[in-house]
């Protein structure tokens, strides 16, 4: 069952660039992409206890800010080491101007 | 018949190579030699999280069950002794001989020593049970010397600093962090480290080491005399070559590699802390690193290259990559990418409390590194871009670099 949240307003994310969210003790990270669709992940790398929005957005890939382990921010997929374990994902719409993800 | 992939070295270049094998699609026999009795495992948290922890847990770099799903056999606790390039095998510690198709050699580095007597109470840190013998003298109040200002000694510092050590460090170089990283930065962590308590000695060196069962007498060359319940000792690393010489390949500063990281014998590679090899980058200048990310980097470059299936008109593939690394202390990170001596001059970025970067630009305006120090993450995404800028040979505006106004994103479309 889905449980709409709203995380931020549209323009609180640059093209192309990543913030944080935190809601009930969960941290996500949401993105926009370079084309202006939206997307989230946890917030956390799966390597190490680390905070992916303090890392670097290039098309559709997030950066880890520690030891720069890749993942597809859309699928959540980890693109190779140090990452191997994939980022959970979900579901985003944008409303109103405002930027709203289901977390089960 | 393929005889099948030999790698020696079960540490972060070794493993990453055997399962980029598996990643290219290899399908005959991958075994990964490894001297060390414990799963491959990661290096880094050793003088970090590791360190400061109660029960200080090995961080597993890949687990039984992803060995064998991956089809790498992994013999581990045993040391390759010999390699017969003429028979193309491999003889280990217990006798046996294993024929190989080609071969890498992935043994890492071994702590520089010392000439004194080495009982339980002088330590060297590289391995895991090196770890955890260091751990249980690290006590709240009891004195701890430790004896090289590189980033091993001076992570270990920050740990045994949480956990309530007195931390005496020597260094014997005029500053700590002479080799690699600017004056500027190491001020920082210099001052940082004093604040916390430790007593650094810069500029003397040890004349004299011996311990008796209550502690470790330190004679240092100005005369000082340190006593301590342990002496931890990180002068720096050398590449572990023995195998290497003995099979009568190239050795300069490591073993010599090619970009392509072949070694003097077309079927032997070598990869990480061991090797040294020319960095296309610089101009093909003969680099050996002690890095994390460059482990990886070059067991997959390997590994790829073992196979032939590059990207290259003979199926290689040569090195590209700008070197990388980071050190963690107290709540400071440092990340540097490039070598900094490659610059000939600096401008600096200041960014939010107390953080900067470095960019250090070459004669002719090109970006050839970037160093930068803050608390947490603070400067990890530019330092990411400058990356990209210096793989791209781009010649940016200082004054764009120095800008906060301007995003460095901005200098890369440029
Ligand atoms: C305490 C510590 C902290 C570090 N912190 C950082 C950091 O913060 N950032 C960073 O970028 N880098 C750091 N590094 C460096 C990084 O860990 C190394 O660059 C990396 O581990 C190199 O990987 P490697 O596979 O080349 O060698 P290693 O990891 O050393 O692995 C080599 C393995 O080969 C085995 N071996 C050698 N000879 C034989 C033989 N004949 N037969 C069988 N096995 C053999 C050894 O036992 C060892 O297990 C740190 C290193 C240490 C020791
Ligand atoms: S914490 Fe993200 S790659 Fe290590």
């Amino acid at each position: 069952m889905s449980n709409w949240i709203e995380a931020c307003a549209a323009d609180d994310i640059d093209e192309e660039d990543v913030i944080r969210f935190d809601h009930d003790g969960r941290t996500f990270a949401i993105y926009r992409s370079p084309d202006d669709e939206y997307f989230a992940t946890d917030g956390v790398c799966t390597h190490e206890q680390v905070h992916l929005a303090d890392g670097l957005v290039m098309d559709e890939i997030i950066e880890c800010p520690k030891h720069n382990g890749r993942f597809d921010y859309r699928t959540g997929e980890a693109k190779g080491a140090p990452v191997c374990v994939n980022l959970r994902t979900y579901p985003v719409k944008v409303e109103a101007g405002k930027v709203l993800i289901a977390i089960g | 018949m393929d005889t099948g992939m030999v790698i020696i070295g079960a540490g972060e270049s070794g493993v990453r190579a055997a399962f980029a094998l598996r990643e290219h699609g290899y399908a005959g026999p991958v075994t990964l030699i490894g001297a060390e009795r414990h799963l491959p495992y990661e290096r880094p948290p050793l003088s970090k999280e590791a360190m400061a922890a109660d029960d200080p847990q090995a961080k597993t770099i890949a687990d039984h069950q992803r060995l064998v799903e991956h089809g790498i056999n992994l013999i581990s606790e045993t040391t390759a002794t010999a390699v017969d390039r003429h028979a193309r095998a491999v003889r280990l510690g217990d006798g046996s001989s294993l024929a190989y198709e080609r071969l890498l050699l992935a043994t890492g580095a071994a702590p520089r020593r010392l000439p004194f007597d080495h009982g339980p109470r002088m330590a060297y840190l590289r391995t895991f049970d090196d770890a955890l013998a260091i751990r249980r003298h690290l006590r709240p109040g009891r004195p701890i010397a430790i004896i090289g200002g590189g980033f091993v000694g001076l992570e270990l510092a920050a740990a045994a600093r949480r956990l309530g050590a007195e931390v005496t460090l020597i260094e014997a170089q005029s500053r700590i962090l002479k080799r690699g990283v600017p004056e500027e930065i190491a001020a920082v962590i210099d001052a940082r480290h004093r604040a916390e308590g430790v007593k650094l000695i810069i500029e003397d060196g040890i004349a004299d080491m011996s311990e008796n069962s209550a502690c470790v007498v330190i004679q240092l060359t100005s005369g000082r005399r340190l006593e301590a319940d342990l002496a931890i000792i990180g002068i720096g690393a050398v590449a572990v070559t023995g195998l290497a010489q003995a099979a009568g390949l190239a050795i300069d500063n490591g073993i010599a590699v090619d970009e392509y990281l072949a070694t003097s014998d077309p079927h032997i590679f070598a990869a990480g802390d061991c090797c040294s090899f020319p960095l296309a980058l610089y101009g093909g200048r003969r680099v050996r690193l002690e890095a994390w990310r460059n482990a990886q980097e070059q067991g997959t470059l390997a590994a790829k290259n073992m196979l032939g299936m590059g990207e290259d008109k003979d199926g290689g593939e040569p090195h590209r990559f700008v070197p990388w690394f980071w050190s963690d202390q107290y709540d400071l990170g440092l990340q540097i990418v490039g070598l900094c001596d490659e610059g000939s001059h600096v401008v600096r970025r200041d960014m939010d409390n107390g953080a900067f970067i470095l960019f250090h630009l070459a004669h002719d305006g090109r970006l050839v590194a970037a160093s930068g120090i803050g608390a947490g993450m603070t400067v990890a995404r530019d330092i990411q871009l400058a990356e990209m800028l210096i793989a791209k040979g781009v010649r940016p505006d200082a004054e764009k670099l120095v800008s906060l106004a301007t995003k460095l994103k901005t200098l890369l479309a440029a």
